[in-house]
């Protein structure tokens, strides 16, 4: 059953972008990162982020997320391979590419005796920007941050500090965002009104990039969804495309004898013989009409039971964006 | 040049001087004024001239060099140390800002806290002991030579260190004891000979002497050797710190 679920996906591994788009706002190539242990956190990555889109790149705890994030914001060295940010190199032109970054770290760090307002004041000077303290207001009024300014950061909790981050990253007015697991030990509460902050940061035209291992995350917030496992993209696809394929169902009927073919009189479903003969699996799409499906579903067992096909068993299942990814993970492993 | 970013960091740095007040103005101060109290006037009184001036006031270049360069360490080993500790680095590390503007903006910030830490020891030395400064402007000189020179080893140290222990080691292991040893509070030839020359390998001893040559016009070794010792230090730990960025050594893996 893995299998069935996988390759569509598998098909797909390059990047899909439509001819019309313009140039990428993010363009990684060949990127590669072996530590000093020997550890060969990325493997020739190449991927492109399109200029206002919410990209969500998925991964299992050690795939290569953070690596990719830091090479590309400057806090690690690439072994090879490069980055463009905006068309300028993120190494020899680091001074343009870094201005438009901003990033949300994963680690709740903080300065811990400095007040709210002081450390993302902190944060825009350093993107050597000009103070500006209307923005600063917006920017932590947006993050219901407004009222605790004065607060020192060692006096707030988790989900407040997460908010300081998010606010320090928009000091400078970035237009590329990156949010390293941002809603990693929030409460639910907090990661609406993060979803609801993202969605507007990005209808002003900022491009928002999140890592997460919330697959839900992923398909309430993205345009597109790339997997990232073992320093490898395995998979990049428009959110709607993917959301079609978790629209496939699959019914699987546990036979009573082997067949050794799809009978003839079969032949204009959709079907396909599984474990030597035992099963067969129809795959088709939950989309269409619900009544539809039935008779569908009706008629196709009825001519199944008139082909002289006798079942023992049978389930139907939904693939999940989940399952498309841990079947990804897996298969490469 | 970020000059933006270089005020952000200076004036951070500057301002948590500004919260730490007591430990970082007011304890240097007291213990200073410890040393006075014991060397300059219980001990001091028993203790003939040297070279022509009282003890009291004999140690007081000493003594603020062993402030200064207590201090310099300390203050920029915790600056950049701090925030590799806590994670918040990675601001850092993330802005448009070149290296050269980074240690502006923590050495330039440690070594200007205890260049002023080191005139207000002053201040409170002429509380003590008559003071008169033969060549003020290169008082001045070493004093903010040596306050941005060991502000720079500090910064080596902070990046080095990977343990709140490892920071102070250095400081605790090497610096206190050649500064004690280096002519704080005796001038060179009141040691026998064999520690004289030994002494002379101690870099300490051409710093404390050049800026007691700066106050009495008296001196250890000569003050043209004092000023080359100065320059080979910032030399030195200005090449370290351009290997670290380069190499990106224990701050971008």
């Amino acid at each position: 059953m893995s299998h069935e679920t996988s390759t569509a996906p598998e098909q797909a591994t390059r990047t899909e972008i439509p001819a019309t788009h313009p140039a990428p706002v993010i363009a990684v190539s060949g990127l590669s990162k072996r530590y000093d242990s020997g550890f060969e956190a990325l493997k020739r990555i190449d991927l492109e982020i399109q200029r206002g889109e919410i990209f969500a790149l998925l991964g299992p705890n050690g795939a290569g997320k953070t690596t990719l994030i830091s090479i590309i914001c400057g806090l690690v060295n690439a072994s090879a391979g490069s980055v463009l940010i905006d068309g300028h190199d993120n190494v020899s032109d680091y001074r343009a590419a870094r201005a438009k970054i901003g990033l949300v770290p994963q680690e709740l760090t903080s300065d811990a005796f400095e007040n709210v307002w002081n450390t993302v004041r902190f944060s825009r000077g350093l993107f050597g920007r000009k103070p500006d303290k209307a923005h600063i207001e917006q920017v932590l009024k947006a993050l219901s941050l407004w009222d605790k300014r004065k607060n020192k950061l060692i006096t707030l909790s988790g989900g407040m500090k997460r908010r300081v981050l998010i606010a320090k990253a928009l000091a400078h007015e970035p237009e590329i965002l990156f949010l390293d697991e941002p809603t990693a030990g929030v409460d639910v509460e907090l990661r609406r009104d993060m979803w609801e902050v993202v969605r507007e940061l990005r209808s002003s035209g900022v491009t928002i990039i999140l890592t997460t291992h919330y697959i839900e995350e992923a398909e309430e917030m993205a345009d597109r969804i790339g997997v990232i496992n073992r320093g490898e993209i395995v998979l990049v696809r428009e959110k709607a495309a993917l959301m079609r394929q978790l629209g496939s169902k699959q019914l699987t009927l546990q036979l009573q004898k082997p067949l050794a073919s799809v009978p003839p009189a079969l032949a204009r479903y959709p079907l396909s013989l599984a474990d030597d003969g035992n099963v067969l699996v129809y795959t088709y799409d939950s989309h269409d009409t619900d009544s539809g499906d039935r008779v569908a579903i009706s008629t196709l067992l009825n001519e199944i039971e008139a082909a002289g096909i006798r079942f023992k068993d049978l389930h139907t299942k939904q693939s999940s964006l989940e399952e498309i990814f841990v079947n990804l993970v897996r298969e490469r492993q | 040049m970020n000059l933006q970013a270089v005020s952000a960091i200076y004036s951070f740095e500057m301002a948590r001087a500004g919260r730490t007040l007591l430990q970082s103005l007011v304890s240097p101060v007291i213990s200073t004024s410890l040393y006075f109290v014991v060397f300059g006037a219980a001990i001091g009184s028993r203790i003939q001239e040297v070279e022509g001036v009282s003890y009291g006031a004999f140690i007081v270049p000493g003594l603020i060099m062993l402030m200064l360069l207590t201090q310099s360490v300390s203050n920029a080993s915790f600056g950049i140390f701090f925030p590799k500790f806590t994670g918040t680095i990675y601001e850092v590390l993330s802005a448009p800002i070149s290296y050269f503007e980074i240690v502006l903006g923590y050495v330039g910030a440690a070594a200007s806290k205890s260049a002023i830490l080191g005139l207000v020891i002053l201040a409170t030395a002429n509380f003590f002991v008559d003071l008169h400064i033969q060549h003020p402007f290169m008082m001045l000189l070493f004093l903010v030579l040596t306050a941005i020179t060991f502000s720079l080893l500090g910064f080596i140290i902070g990046i080095w260190a990977d343990s709140f222990e490892k920071l102070q080691l250095v400081p605790l292991l090497i610096i206190t004891p050649l500064t004690f040893l280096g002519g704080s509070f005796y001038a060179i030839d009141m040691l026998p000979p064999f520690w004289q020359a030994v002494t002379l390998a101690n870099p300490v001893v051409y710093l404390v002497s050049g800026f007691r040559w700066s106050f009495y016009g008296i001196s250890d070794v000569n003050i043209i050797a004092s000023l080359v010792m100065v320059g080979v230090f910032l030399a030195v730990s200005l090449a370290i710190i351009s290997w670290i960025f380069r190499t990106g050594y224990r701050l971008r893996p």
